[in-house]
């Protein structure tokens, strides 16, 4: 009898055990999986794999960086003096441009004859600039290719423009969803922490128990909403409102998504306020009462300062529960790229590009990369939350 | 003189009657102990003046309890100012998490007294009075978290003394504390009672023969007997008294 208990508490010990490493490895493989996809966004050029940008070998014009490359793809630059060339005028090439310079006949019936026509171009042409696939070009190629530098860290922090699938060469630049995320994020925490802490302390103090178990279930429903209808919500109510309100052109602005998200955050920052505020011991509140302070000074005095760390943890994880939300503010900011000036202009955020993206971003190429890098910074962004919370926590155990 | 009273006092909380008609005054300059066992209603009828039982819903009073012959119930009189002229020291020691300096300043600073100059002439003072200042007086900004439980009862006095009360409520101020820490307490109060009134509920009985001037015996919501505390130790004129004192309940 003594003996089947022990192996069945040794059992149980196994499977206890068992299940605390299975979630602590669960948890370190999706940070590795998300940073080894991430960085590699760093590691590569930024052209296509397999694919070269080449130029005639009499071309002078030996080196040029991704932002000359994409100007001459977008045709801003069409001379090559303009990059320290002759004076000649660029022509662009890619691999489908072939037909417009030889016939069917010439190139084979299955392109067998492409390679050397590739070479009869560049050498026919030399204000050419080619993005091919490397593959196709034949032994002895005519021109050299252009190195194009890796994508940095701070290219992809503090670019401008995220243009993820443009030809040749994409951009990266995630400056506009970083400003994007915070404006939102500051907008939805100006509207939801006066909102969130004077309903936390209407509950609290104020409201008598009958009041209180009705708002209690309410707030904690709010919390179990799917976020898909904070987003519908926001789109058929607040969308047209903010419009109307600001008679602006379109109401998909950073300012209908902040709401959204306050909204969202409301539940947080109310609930933990609350709890943080009933925590003060009914001793000091009787201590303030008795020395003549109101209710009012008593809260302002006693109860808001004992639960001062509480209160900052609300903020800061309604701060945590905006800046990871995507669907909603997906479904109400507009998602333009631009770098936002304003409350009543469109935005995007990290999390609602990397929801819209992704699914169109094949796998392991240079798009998926950039999204992965993408939730590393809104990794980031939570870590340091969850470091600020600990923080506090830890600074009012000590006082 | 009479600096304080209570007349045809009966106290329900819902429909428990908590105190049945009580008349007792108490005179000034005077400590008066309130004694009996637990659950006798000690605590409310020394929470009857200053009128911290309003706090509870459904507590409901009857009879009049008056302070220098003011009707503290009366429709003019409002509560916060009342509880700022009234001083209440609790069970257990409850400084705010604030430092010593302000948590005596409380009173004056909830009243509105802001004055650098003033706050700290009361300050002082107070911790004075309170027989703290000497271990205080170089660690005013220092929390009041950080003192002993004995040196944090004796601030809470003095943080009821800063408002110069006109009467004192001590509900077992030293019943959390170790017996050299009571001693000071209770030294304290023996100083006190030069300038103050004061009411206190002791559940020890020798504390209540060594510091009180006059006992009152609490059982089941009644006032059994009020007198001398030499008289109520010696020669109590009621059976129950005569009982409780000896120790044969309670
Ligand atoms: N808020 C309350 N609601 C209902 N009954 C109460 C409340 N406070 C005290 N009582 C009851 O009133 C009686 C007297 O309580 P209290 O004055 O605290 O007694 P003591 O201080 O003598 O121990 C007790 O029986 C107690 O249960
Ligand atoms: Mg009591």
């Amino acid at each position: 009898m003594k003996k089947y208990r022990k192996v069945i508490e040794k059992f149980i010990e196994g499977v206890l055990f068992s299940s605390s490493t299975i979630t602590s490895l669960t948890v370190i493989l999706i940070i590795v999986f998300l940073f080894r996809e991430g960085i590699g966004l760093f590691h590569s050029s930024p052209i296509e794999k397999n694919f070269v940008i080449s130029v005639s070998k009499q071309n002078p014009v030996q080196q040029l960086n991704a932002n000359q490359v994409k100007a001459i793809f977008n045709q801003d630059i069409t001379n090559w003096s303009a990059v320290g060339g002759a004076n000649d005028s660029i022509i662009l090439f890619t691999t489908n441009d072939i037909t417009n310079y030889y016939s069917e006949e010439e190139l084979g019936p299955n392109l067998e004859n492409l390679p050397q026509k590739l070479n009869d171009f560049i050498v026919a042409n030399p204000g050419a600039i080619m993005y091919v696939s490397g593959k196709n070009l034949p032994k002895g190629f005519n021109g050299h290719f252009i190195k194009i530098k890796d994508i940095s860290v701070s290219d992809f922090i503090f670019g401008k423009y995220w243009y993820p699938t443009s030809d040749p060469i994409p951009s990266y630049g995630i400056w506009p969803m970083i400003i994007g995320t915070l404006l939102v994020t500051l907008g939805a925490l100006l509207f939801a922490i006066p909102l969130g802490l004077a309903t936390a302390i209407y509950m609290a103090e104020v409201a008598d128990m009958r009041i209180r178990n009705l708002l209690k279930p309410v707030v904690e429903l709010l919390a179990g909403i799917p976020s898909v209808v904070y987003g519908f919500f926001g789109l058929i109510v607040i969308v047209p409102l903010v419009q109307q309100m600001f008679n602006l052109v379109v109401g998909e602005t950073v300012l209908a998504g902040s709401i959204v998200l306050g909204i969202m955050a409301l539940p947080t920052i109310i609930t933990i306020t609350e709890d943080s505020l009933r925590t003060t011991p009914k001793s000091l509140k009787e201590a303030s009462l008795a020395l003549g302070a109101t209710r009012w000074q008593t809260l302002v005095r006693v109860v808001i300062p004992y639960a001062k760390s509480g209160i900052s943890t609300a903020i800061i994880l309604g701060i945590g529960r905006a800046i990871g939300e995507t669907m909603a503010v997906l479904m109400v900011t507009g998602n333009a790229s631009n770098i936002p000036h304003s409350f009543l202009v469109p935005a995007r955020t990290i999390p609602a590009t990397i929801a819209a993206e992704l699914g169109e971003a094949s796998y392991g190429g240079m798009h998926f990369k950039a999204l992965f890098a993408l939730g590393i910074v809104l990794f980031l962004f939570t870590i340091i939350i969850n470091f600020t919370v600990e923080f506090i926590k830890n600074k009012q155990r000590r006082t | 003189m009479i600096k304080a009273e209570a007349k045809n006092i009966n106290v329900w909380y819902g429909d428990f009657h908590a105190l049945k008609n009580i008349n007792m005054s108490f005179n000034t300059n005077s400590v008066t102990a309130l004694i009996g066992p637990s659950g006798c209603g000690k605590s409310t009828f020394l929470r009857l003046f200053n009128r911290m039982n309003d706090l509870i819903s459904n507590f409901r009073l009857e009879g009049l309890i008056t302070v220098d012959e003011q009707n503290l119930y009366s429709k003019e009189v409002k509560i916060d100012e009342l509880r700022k002229s009234i001083g209440m020291v609790f069970q257990k020691p409850n400084p705010f998490p604030k430092s010593i300096y302000e948590n005596v300043a409380y009173g004056l600073r909830v009243n509105g007294i802001n004055d650098r100059r003033t706050l700290d002439e009361t300050v002082e003072r107070s911790l004075r009075q309170a027989a703290l200042w000497d271990e205080v007086k170089d660690n005013l900004k220092k929390s009041a978290m950080s003192i002993s439980g004995g040196q944090q009862q004796r601030l809470c006095i003095a943080r009821a003394l800063a408002v110069e009360p006109r009467l004192i409520l001590m509900d077992e101020p030293a019943s959390a504390l170790d017996p050299i820490s009571t001693a000071k307490i209770e030294e304290l109060i023996f100083e006190l009672k030069k300038s103050f009134t004061i009411l206190i509920v002791t559940h020890n009985l020798q504390q209540a023969g060594r510091i009180s001037d006059y006992t009152g015996f609490f059982y089941m919501g009644e006032m059994i007997e009020h007198d001398a505390t030499q008289k109520m130790f010696l020669n109590p004129s009621n059976e129950r008294t005569q009982n409780y004192i000896t120790g044969r309940f309670g």
